[in-house]
């Protein structure tokens, strides 16, 4: 019983989408039944995550761990998406396509994304990929009606289902090579495993499969087009949750190498982490679209973390999970609030829809001003301090060359991050259009902005913590 | 931990007669089709590039639509299946796995039985136009 218990955040998940359908089935105010059901369920997942913190361990023989860092990633997992979902509230309505399936959707990739962060076995890693991909493919198209979102959806289930074809190989291989495919097992045999061909091109394919998740360089050409197309508010959860899932997997992997200071990765991932962040920084910066803006620099923020990985220290995970707890709310804030100033059909989307908006919403500005503070690293923000301890770990590792081009790109991404405030305070409105203003929409966006601020301030707190979980 | 034994491929040693059947098997084929290129006849009558039908004449293209029905239910077809699989693998391990194997069966099923009747609700598993649908929606239009 106790392992039932240790799982309770994912228990209260899981029969939270059985009870949503039964909702679904049975009532016909499902509209507003299901929004506040779904958010009282993913906050009482949260809570249990954190109360469950300290039961390290791994339950069901070795097949998920509870506890510790895990934990941390489930309490981002369901808070993202409760925000998302106040946020969705209003936002659903103004787009003029509500289904219940939307809520239902929404906590089955959650679900997909704590089996991803809990597992300890490859099988189980693709099986909570697969429940978070297959469920992000239908909430991109939710909007049937719409030719981009159609668009968006396709383009994401054919490329999505192309890389987790590099997954499954992956696995196939390693199993093949390690005759295992728990991870814990794969890790105790990691150093003479890696001098066999076979086991490295099967570790190869498995990251290229979830470079592509993370949206990282030379698989990101989906990122664009599927942030634009599908709803602002899935756009959010799909950059921070399911990048935070598919980071949650690497640093597992990462966990193998990081005590031999013997990182094979490293090569793979500096390259990875170098082109990302540049890519990302320089195009944002042409983009008019807000929603392709953010999608940019989520690829730039993809390669920040990246640097991590290519470290391979106790400091860099941490840093990384600090980074992705940061990302998370922000990005999240962000999307939430370019989400009540859209109107319908996709307009008031571009930057020029933007100028003099503290005129006409001071309170909608000042939040997306912090938003925009905050990816793009200033202090006292909780982004200065995720970028500041991943570059620490990178300089720590050698790699100070990588920190440079890290703060380089950084640097750049400042441009088109207070383009936005600049616009937003210091130009005159040319137009007077009515800003929609949603009250849920904007608790979602305080309760992040809170976080950012929280975490920008205190981030010893949370470092310490991550770090206690660690050793 | 010491289930790994063997982190290098060992390539068996005799794997020649395996090579050698596979290219007999390549040369053979090639002679076959080759000769034949070479050797036979060539026609260049009306319906030369058309597909075999068993002798009959072509009708009408292959690219039909079919109706999404079908697909739909060749879907909730796999999916009950495996279903279906699972439950007898519980079943076949019933006396090893007692009390706690049926509540989790018990789970299972359950969980199946409300997506059955969701399923049904939204009217998946309608086959054909339904009438009182149309009758419904032929009077909010009016």
């Amino acid at each position: 019983m106790q392992d039932f218990y240790n799982i309770l955040p994912l228990i209260l998940v899981a029969s939270g989408i059985v009870i949503s359908v039964v909702i679904e089935i049975l009532s016909d105010n499902s509209e507003k039944i299901l929004p506040w059901f779904s958010a009282l369920v993913l906050l009482s997942a949260s809570v249990y995550s954190i109360m469950l913190m300290n039961n390290t361990g791994t339950i069901f023989n070795g097949m998920l761990a509870t506890g510790g860092n895990v934990y941390i990633f489930h309490f981002i997992f369901t808070i993202g998406a409760m925000l998302i979902i106040l946020g969705s509230i209003d936002y659903i309505k103004k787009y003029g396509s509500y289904f219940g399936e939307y809520y239902i959707l929404i906590l089955n990739a959650v679900l997909g994304m704590m089996i991803m962060a809990s597992a300890r076995d490859l099988f189980m890693v693709f099986i909570g990929l697969e429940l978070m991909s297959i469920c992000f493919y239908v909430l991109a198209g939710i909007n049937r009606k719409k030719l981009n979102a159609n668009e968006a959806s396709l383009k994401y289930v054919l490329l999505g289902a192309f890389a987790s074809g590099f997954v499954v190989y992956g696995i196939a291989l390693i199993y093949g090579t390690a005759q295992t495919t728990s991870i814990d097992k794969i890790i105790a045999g990691f150093v003479p495993l890696s001098h066999n061909i076979l086991f490295i091109t099967g570790l190869f394919l498995f990251l290229v499969g979830f470079s592509f998740k993370i949206a990282a360089f030379p698989f990101h050409q989906w990122v664009p087009d599927v942030y634009q197309g599908s709803a602002t508010t899935i756009s959010g959860l799909m950059s921070t949750g399911g990048k935070a899932a598919a980071f949650s997997v690497l640093i597992i992997l990462l966990s193998a190498v990081a005590p031999s200071n013997a990182n094979v990765f490293r090569p793979y991932f500096a390259v990875i982490a170098t082109l990302s962040m540049i890519y990302g920084s320089i195009v944002a910066i042409s983009q008019n679209n807000l929603k392709r803006m953010l999608a940019y620099s989520s690829i730039a923020h993809a390669g920040y973390m990246s640097i991590g990985l290519a470290s391979g220290n106790y400091e860099s995970i941490a840093g990384i999970i600090f980074y992705l707890a940061a990302y998370t709310f922000m990005n999240i804030g962000a999307f939430i609030v370019i989400s009540m100033i859209e109107g319908e059909n996709d307009s008031k989307l571009q930057l020029s829809d933007y100028v003099g908006l503290n005129a006409k919403n001071p309170k909608l500005a000042a939040l997306m001003a912090l938003f925009m503070f905050a990816l793009s690293g200033l202090p006292p923000f909780a982004g200065f301090f995720g970028k500041y301890y991943v570059f620490i770990s990178a300089i720590e590792a050698n790699l100070t060359w990588l920190a440079i081009v890290g703060v380089i790109s950084s640097v750049i991404s400042v441009y088109f991050y207070l383009r936005v405030i600049v616009l937003m305070y210091f130009k005159e409105p040319e137009t007077s259009v009515a800003v929609h203003n949603s009250n849920y929409g904007v608790l979602a966006a305080v309760i992040s902005a809170l976080f950012v601020i929280v975490f920008g301030l205190f981030p010893g707190t949370l470092l310490d913590l991550i770090t206690s979980f660690l050793k | 931990m010491s289930k790994i034994v063997n982190p290098s491929v060992e390539y068996p040693a005799n794997t020649w007669p395996l090579l050698f059947y596979g290219a007999a098997v390549l040369i053979l084929a090639g002679i076959m089709v080759g000769l034949s290129y070479i050797l036979g006849q060539r026609h260049e009558d009306k319906d030369t590039n058309t597909p075999f039908e068993s002798g009959m004449k072509v009708t009408g293209s292959a690219r039909l639509r079919f109706s999404v029905h079908f697909y739909l239910v060749a879907m909730f077809f796999v999916i009950f299946d495996l279903e279906a699989v699972f439950v007898v693998a519980w079943a076949i391990a019933f006396n090893e796995l007692g009390w706690t194997g049926y509540i989790g069966v018990i789970i299972f099923i359950g969980v199946l039985t409300a997506v059955l009747v969701y399923e049904w609700r939204i009217g998946a598993l309608d086959f054909g136009p339904n009438g009182k649908k149309i009758l419904k929606a032929q009077k909010e239009f009016k």
